[in-house]
């Protein structure tokens, strides 16, 4: 069928192919004419799109729906409501523990990911440039410490946060969220690392730095990229964590969102759908905020770990 | 001059024997001590110590507040006449295998399609990784609303399409609960898995494809023949990592549905937690989770060997 086109389109690609002014960025787009592009391309696109977004969308409505149209599916469109109410989003921040719960989170975030991140620096800055002896095996251990999955260790560490009387204390969990930050934060500054020229930190060798200056006059300032890209991807990995903070935080103003969310909200009470969507939805919306600002540095924080 | 003056004494200090503080100060070896010491103490105390404290209560009778006895392998042999941690085992390879093959297969479409010329390209990337940034507790409460025995929309829609005339117990039939959990699961790992093979897609040389036209290549065979080749290796990393987390969930399995209906979702990581915790068997627990690590080296093993083997592909040293 459409053969024809084809050929025809594929000589004017041969022709201007030969001429000077070829537009290389276009690729070979021009090959494919319009409707076989909706068929083969925005339309499989767009189904994709809609699945992976709709259970968002959907929370966010029953987080705005009145009760009353909750639950009666046959007057009213489920689809969309015309009196959004706010009463689940302020039950949520005035008559819940839920800001207490933010703020845990928040602050279990930002501690377990800054101490990782320092430790990170460290050790990548040691694994990358010192090469001591033994360097390369550790960076091996490190890689596969990152392999090791927290549903082996809860059990463990359970009993070690006991031991240590860290038992429902926030501390409990920033101390032991480094150990999944650290492995991924190691290698993905090990590759931010590597790209900086050796000669910098060879001239200011010669003019007398020590290493320590070096890493914090000359490494950190170049490698701030990598360093933000570190900081959010571990700040979500913190945020989303689910089976420590479930293990080892008990009394209910001491919990993290998600822990928090599937714990007290579940109740036997049918209008429960509007709170808890509220609840999901206030918790993810920090996240997908800070998402939106560093988009880029988030795509090279997954697939620069992946690539190393 | 002001030189000679000094140089005597300077002289005088160079000659000074390094002290052991000096070595600890600029020795190579030292110094790279200093800069891991931090990571490696938290890998230690809070990895390595208790992965070899897990394998060891695995062995104990330990409960919740009391110190376990050794015991042998009466928790493994305990739990080989278990039925329940059978099934655990075969739900989650099943779970593991199932969502496994088709997030690799529905992320590689999609990276394909977001790898071509487009509007909007960058907003679309964006909205595709959303699903990865939102807590997945979160994201699985909304499944679980979604999923809801008598106000899931799905089975309004399809009452409403005329396919259905009752409303499907999707949580509450084990057959459907197996599929809304893989389901939510895949929801959850496509864009993963797409974002980091787009990422691959991108380092492909836009010449190849064109030198492959060229010949008469079918867009199947240079699909075949350029762009699988030189994705192997980001595809045995990602694969590695995404059947490693599918393999050891947890919190998907117990936002929706906590193991049920008749434990037809436990993985075993919950089943592990619902015994070591609630139950507070904490010995059988860890017997459960330490036998996960085998099935976890093996898929570290076979992507390993899948690595080696594309290195040799492109000719690089066996360095």
């Amino acid at each position: 069928m459409t053969d024809l086109p084809t050929r025809s389109i594929n000589l004017k690609a041969v022709l201007s192919g030969s001429t000077p002014t070829a537009d290389h960025s276009e690729g070979m787009s021009y090959l494919q004419s319009v409707p076989r592009r909706i068929v083969t391309l925005y339309m499989p696109l767009s189904i994709i799109v809609v699945i992976l977004l709709f259970p968002f969308y959907w929370m966010a409505l029953t987080a705005v729906k009145p009760d009353d149209q909750l639950l009666d599916l046959d007057k009213y469109n489920p689809f969309w409501t015309w009196n959004p109410t706010f009463k689940h989003i302020h039950k949520l921040l005035f008559e819940s523990y839920y800001p207490h719960w933010l703020w845990n989170t928040m602050y279990v975030a930002v501690g377990a990911t800054v101490l990782s991140i320092i430790a990170s620096v460290l050790a990548a800055y040691a694994i990358v440039r010192l090469r001591y002896k033994g360097a390369n095996l550790v960076g091996g251990l490190i890689f596969l410490a990152y392999l090791v999955p927290p549903s082996i260790l809860f059990i463990p560490l359970a009993t070690v946060v006991f031991q240590y009387g860290l038992f429902d204390s926030p501390l409990a969990l920033i101390l032991t969220y480094p150990t999944i930050l650290i492995p991924f934060s190691t290698w993905l500054l090990m590759g931010y690392f590597k790209t900086i020229p050796f000669e910098l930190e060879e001239c200011a060798l010669i003019d007398g730095a020590s290493r320590w200056q070096i890493l914090i006059k000359i490494v950190l300032p170049l490698a701030v990229p990598g360093l933000i890209s570190a900081f959010i991807f571990c700040f979500t990995l913190c945020w989303n964590e689910f089976i420590y903070a479930l293990t080892f935080l008990q009394s209910t103003p001491n919990k993290t969102v998600p822990v928090a969310i599937v714990n007290e909200f579940v109740d036997g009470d049918v209008y429960r759908w509007g709170s808890l969507m509220a609840g999901a939805l206030c918790g993810s919306l920090p996240l997908v905020i800070l998402y939106a600002f560093f988009v880029e540095h988030y795509v090279s924080a997954m697939t620069g770990a992946v690539k190393e | 001059m002001a030189d000679i003056a000094l140089a005597p004494r300077r002289a005088k200090t160079e000659m000074r024997e390094a002290t052991a503080w000096d070595q600890l100060r600029h020795n190579k070896n030292w110094l790279g001590f200093w800069f891991m010491l931090p990571a490696m103490a938290f890998l230690i105390f809070f990895l390595a110590y208790p992965l070899g404290l897990g394998v060891w209560l695995s062995f104990t009778d330990a409960r919740i507040g009391r110190i376990g006895h050794f015991i042998g392998t009466e928790n493994y042999e305990w739990l080989w006449d278990d039925d329940i941690f059978w099934l655990s085992v075969t739900n989650t390879l099943l779970y593991t295998f199932v969502a496994s093959t088709v997030k690799f297969a529905v992320g590689l479409y999609l990276a394909l399609l977001l790898n071509e010329r487009m509007p909007f390209k960058a907003l679309l990337r964006a909205a595709v990784l959303i699903p990865f940034i939102v807590p997945t507790v979160l994201s699985a409460l909304a499944f679980w609303w979604i999923f809801d025995s008598q106000f899931s929309i799905i089975s309004w829609s399809l009452k409403h399409l005329g396919l259905i005339t009752q409303n499907i117990n999707f949580l509450g039939d084990t057959t459907w609960a197996r599929i809304c959990v893989i389901f939510a699961n895949i929801w959850r790992g496509v864009p993963f898995v797409a974002i980091t093979l787009l990422a691959g897609l991108q380092t492909v040389s836009p010449s190849l494809y064109e030198a492959a036209t060229l010949d008469g290549a079918s867009s199947w065979q240079m699909f075949r023949h350029i762009t699988y080749p030189l994705l192997t290796p980001i595809i045995a990393v990602v694969m590695t990592f995404s059947v490693l987390f599918t393999f050891t969930d947890f919190q998907l399995i117990w936002a929706m549905t906590r193991g049920g209906p008749v434990n037809a979702t436990h993985l075993m990581a919950t089943l592990s937690y619902q015994r070591a915790i609630i139950g507070g068997q904490l010995g059988e627990g860890a017997a459960i989770s330490s036998a996960m690590i085998p099935f976890l080296l093996g898929a570290i093993m076979i992507s390993w060997f899948g690595l080696q083997r594309r290195k040799w592909q492109q000719g690089e040293g066996n360095d």
